[in-house]
């Protein structure tokens, strides 16, 4: 487990460090990245990175979005979200950007495919099959009282 | 010695269970055997005496034991020695094989309640399940297992485990959980005899009661340690343990919920079998979940699959065959009471569905990366998903709450409603209008939250209106204080959520900073040391208005065993909410080169609210059970002085 997520992490920041025009840095020993702890000075902008936040999932940690973790990459991409909102980005771009770099599994919020159709169907399904249920038997209910025998 | 002793009390009580169900068929069959209650007990008892040994032996740091080797260290203060007896998988496992036997010698000990039919299939099931485990912790969980030589020291416990609040949740959570092992094996004995109605449904609901208790107990105090243990101050992530415990939990409420209408009305004799038997199975799923190594991912699984195959072996051979059993069955079970669409019957029906329709959801949205992980592709399902969906059908969920205690069992004519109505609505629209000034920019949802809450809130107390007080069955008590503690939690989360205040800085000693009305100055920065950590302590002067100046003292705490940095925040609780700080790193020195910390201030208001509601919803189960216990006593008590 320890080794898959050090591979993990090893593979994400030489992806980053390929790919990123901003190096992914923090790793350990340097700084957190300049928005990773500080917030942007517009409060509706603020207000829309921090709902992004919490809807990005930390790539290292397990079951944490990067909004409620401690972890330098959380840090990172804190940062990346808080600057590019700032510059003007809205929250659907930057989802979409970080979705290009990390795949789907870093966003909280599942885009229908083949993957995750059962997530909106099966809810609906339940409800018309347990409404079919229950209007069956209110339907076959007589309107009088009637005792059944013990 | 001591672990020999307890692997043999292991194997014994395993052959017990094998008893218990051989001559529990033979007893089914008309042969005149009364071994099934006695053995219940004993397997019980044996299997308690082999935990507290297993306790004893990480109290001692006995480090040749394998188990103890790699989850405890010496240095541990004793609570989170013992607390670490169940704080790894073996250990865990057997607590959970502890609840299940505790829960058989229980029924064994005192359901008198029962057909004695019913109750000897009731314990063969409960039997059957006992040995399933046992056969799984024995076979491929061996908690007392041997290490050869022993290490001088063991590897330690998890650093976010040694909390006092979360050395107790586990246990809370599995009496919960495996509580509803006894539903599940009541349905299955009922169903073998085919003795379904209102006196097995009264037998019952004391257990699921009591399972449905410890639930909510769990899953409050888990969700109060998330929130202040984790440093960030959230208290519900959707994560996938915590979904494992939410769903045995919604199930348990639509069953607490149908088991009361067919033990008053002898209706909804499906559902309740039905229910009885999903609860169980999300414990089953909860425990197959997280005890499998599929949270961490699908690679560790599929590196050392037995357990995981193991467990769902089991969950596939009890659900299914506790399924097949109903299919059998539910034709043979006699037709229930009817009940008309304006009915108290009714809107439970209606609570049912809405409640297995959220149970569906939170299912499908914890099983499907899990799917799609095996199948090659990596989603993650997280709060964009659940807050809505769930969101859907809790909220008329809600609606049904307000109006279904007004109504009246069988037919209503609507008089409770039309005499409640004006009240109800002018509340809610008052709360609406209110916010709408106030809070203009405030999301549909909290909007909506905390209108309902304020109906649930009234109506809640709406059986109370016109009884006298002292007479008032316990029962009735029970649900107004868990009806209000719904209604306290939903104004808790609806607050919190669109009101919270946050503010991130980075502060040099000597400065102030601000978050909704508070004033904070960090005044002074120094090292700590606790018996197995080190930490840096914040010291904050915290004031709120003109209001008198009090200290707050965060930490950020590095154990030494393994070593791990933890957050300890620092909250301040006022009667209208939470001031929550977190130290975090040095963020670097400024221009004049002087030191600077990051900070991170919230301010979350009602937000204890919910764990209060909590607390309420808790509370409310316990008065109902006391109620549904003590009438039995006191006819048990008249029939012994007769």
């Amino acid at each position: 487990m320890i080794r898959f997520l050090a591979w993990l992490v090893a593979v994400i920041v030489a992806l980053g460090a390929m790919l990123a025009p901003p190096p992914a840095h923090g790793q350990s020993g340097l700084p957190p990245a300049p928005y990773a702890y500080k917030q942007i000075d517009d409060p509706v902008k603020e207000e829309q990175a921090r709902e992004l936040m919490h809807e990005l999932r930390c790539l290292v940690c397990q079951g944490q979005s990067i909004a409620d973790s401690d972890a330098p990459l959380a840090g990172d991409m804190r940062s990346q979200v808080r600057e590019r909102i700032a510059a003007g980005e809205t929250p659907d771009q930057v989802r979409s950007w970080l979705v290009d770099r990390y795949g789907a599994w870093v966003t909280y919020d599942p885009p229908l495919g083949p993957e995750t159709f059962l997530l909106f169907v099966a809810p609906l399904l339940a409800l018309l099959f347990g409404g079919w249920l229950v209007l069956g038997r209110l339907q076959r209910a007589p309107d009088t009282e009637r005792e059944t025998p013990a | 010695m001591i672990a020999e002793l307890g692997h043999a009390m292991l194997w014994i009580a395993a052959g017990l269970a094998l008893l218990q169900i051989v001559a529990g068929i033979f007893e089914l069959r008309g042969r005149h055997i009364v071994a099934a209650r006695p053995l219940a007990i004993a397997q019980g008892v044996l299997t308690m005496i082999a935990f507290l040994l297993l306790i004893w032996l990480f109290v001692r740091s006995d480090m040749s034991v394998d188990l103890i080797a790699r989850n405890s260290h010496s240095d541990k203060p004793l609570i989170y020695r013992i607390s670490g007896t169940w704080g790894n998988h073996e250990g865990s496992m057997l607590l959970w094989l502890t609840i299940l036997g505790f829960a058989g010698a229980m029924v064994g000990l005192f359901e008198k309640r029962l057909d004695a039919r019913t109750l000897t299939a009731t314990l063969v099931a409960q039997a059957s399940l006992a040995l399933g485990f046992f056969t799984f912790l024995l076979l491929v969980s061996n908690p007392f297992k041997r290490l050869v030589p022993a290490p001088p020291q063991g590897l330690g416990l998890n650093p976010l485990l040694q909390d006092p609040g979360l050395a107790f949740h586990p246990p809370t959570l599995y009496l919960g959980y495996v509580g509803l092992s006894v539903a599940f094996s009541f349905a299955v004995g009922a169903m073998i005899t085919r003795d379904v109605g209102p006196a097995f449904a009264r037998a019952m609901r004391p257990w699921v009661l009591l399972s449905w208790i410890f639930l909510t107990i769990g899953i409050v105090a888990g969700s109060y340690w998330a929130y202040y243990e984790l440093g960030w101050g959230g208290w519900w992530f959707w994560d996938p343990v915590e979904n494992a415990s939410l769903m045995p939990w919604i199930a348990a409420t639509a069953l607490l919920h149908s088991v009361s209408v067919t033990a008053t009305r002898d209706a909804l004799r499906t559902w309740t079998l039905m229910l009885a038997v999903v609860g169980f199975s999300m414990s089953m799923l909860g425990t197959f979940i997280v005890r499998s190594g599929l949270l961490t991912s699908v690679h560790s699984f599929a590196v050392d699959p037995e357990r995981g195959l193991y467990i769902l072996g089991l969950l596939a051979f009890y659900i299914g065959g506790a399924l097949l059993l109903f299919g059998l069955r539910v034709g043979a079970v006699a037709e229930s009471q009817r009940f008309n669409w304006m009915s108290r019957e009714a809107a439970l029906v209606l609570n049912n569905l809405l409640l297995s329709v959220i149970l569906v959801i939170v299912l499908v949205g914890t099983m499907s990366p899990i799917v799609a992980e095996a199948l090659g592709s990596q989603i993650s399902v997280g709060p964009p998903y659940y807050n809505p969906w769930t969101a859907a059908f809790a909220l008329p969920l809600v609606a049904v709450m307000v109006l279904g205690p007004l109504l009246r069992w069988r037919q209503d004519d609507g008089a409770k409603v039309r005499k409640w109505a004006p009240l109800l609505i002018g509340a809610i629209v008052i709360t609406i209008v209110l916010c709408l000034i106030f809070a203009p920019g405030m999301g549909i949802l909290p909007l909506l939250g905390l209108a309902l809450a304020v109906g649930v809130g009234i109506v809640s107390l709406a059986p109370l209106v016109g009884r006298n007080l002292r007479r008032t069955p316990l029962p009735v008590w029970g649900m107004v204080f868990a009806h209000f503690g719904v209604a306290v939690a939903l104004v808790g989360m609806a607050t919190e959520s669109a009101f919270i205040k946050e503010r991130l800085a980075a502060v040099r000693v000597g400065e102030t900073v601000e978050v909704a009305n508070w004033r904070v100055r960090l005044t002074d920065v120094r090292p700590v040391v606790g018996p197995n950590w080190t930490a840096v302590e914040a010291v904050l002067d915290v004031q709120r208005g003109n209001s008198d100046v009090e200290t707050m003292r965060p930490q950020a705490r590095t154990f030494n065993q393994p070593q791990t940095e933890t957050n300890e925040a620092a909250l301040k609780t006022v009667w209208n909410g939470q001031l929550y700080a977190v130290l975090g790193q040095s963020a670097g020195r400024d221009e004049q080169g002087r030191e600077r910390w990051q900070l991170r201030l919230w301010w979350k208001p009602l937000v204890w609210f919910i764990w209060a509601g909590g607390g309420l919803i808790a509370l409310g189960g316990l008065l109902s059970l006391i109620g549904r216990i003590q009438p039995l006593r006191t006819f048990r008590g008249n029939k012994a002085a007769a």
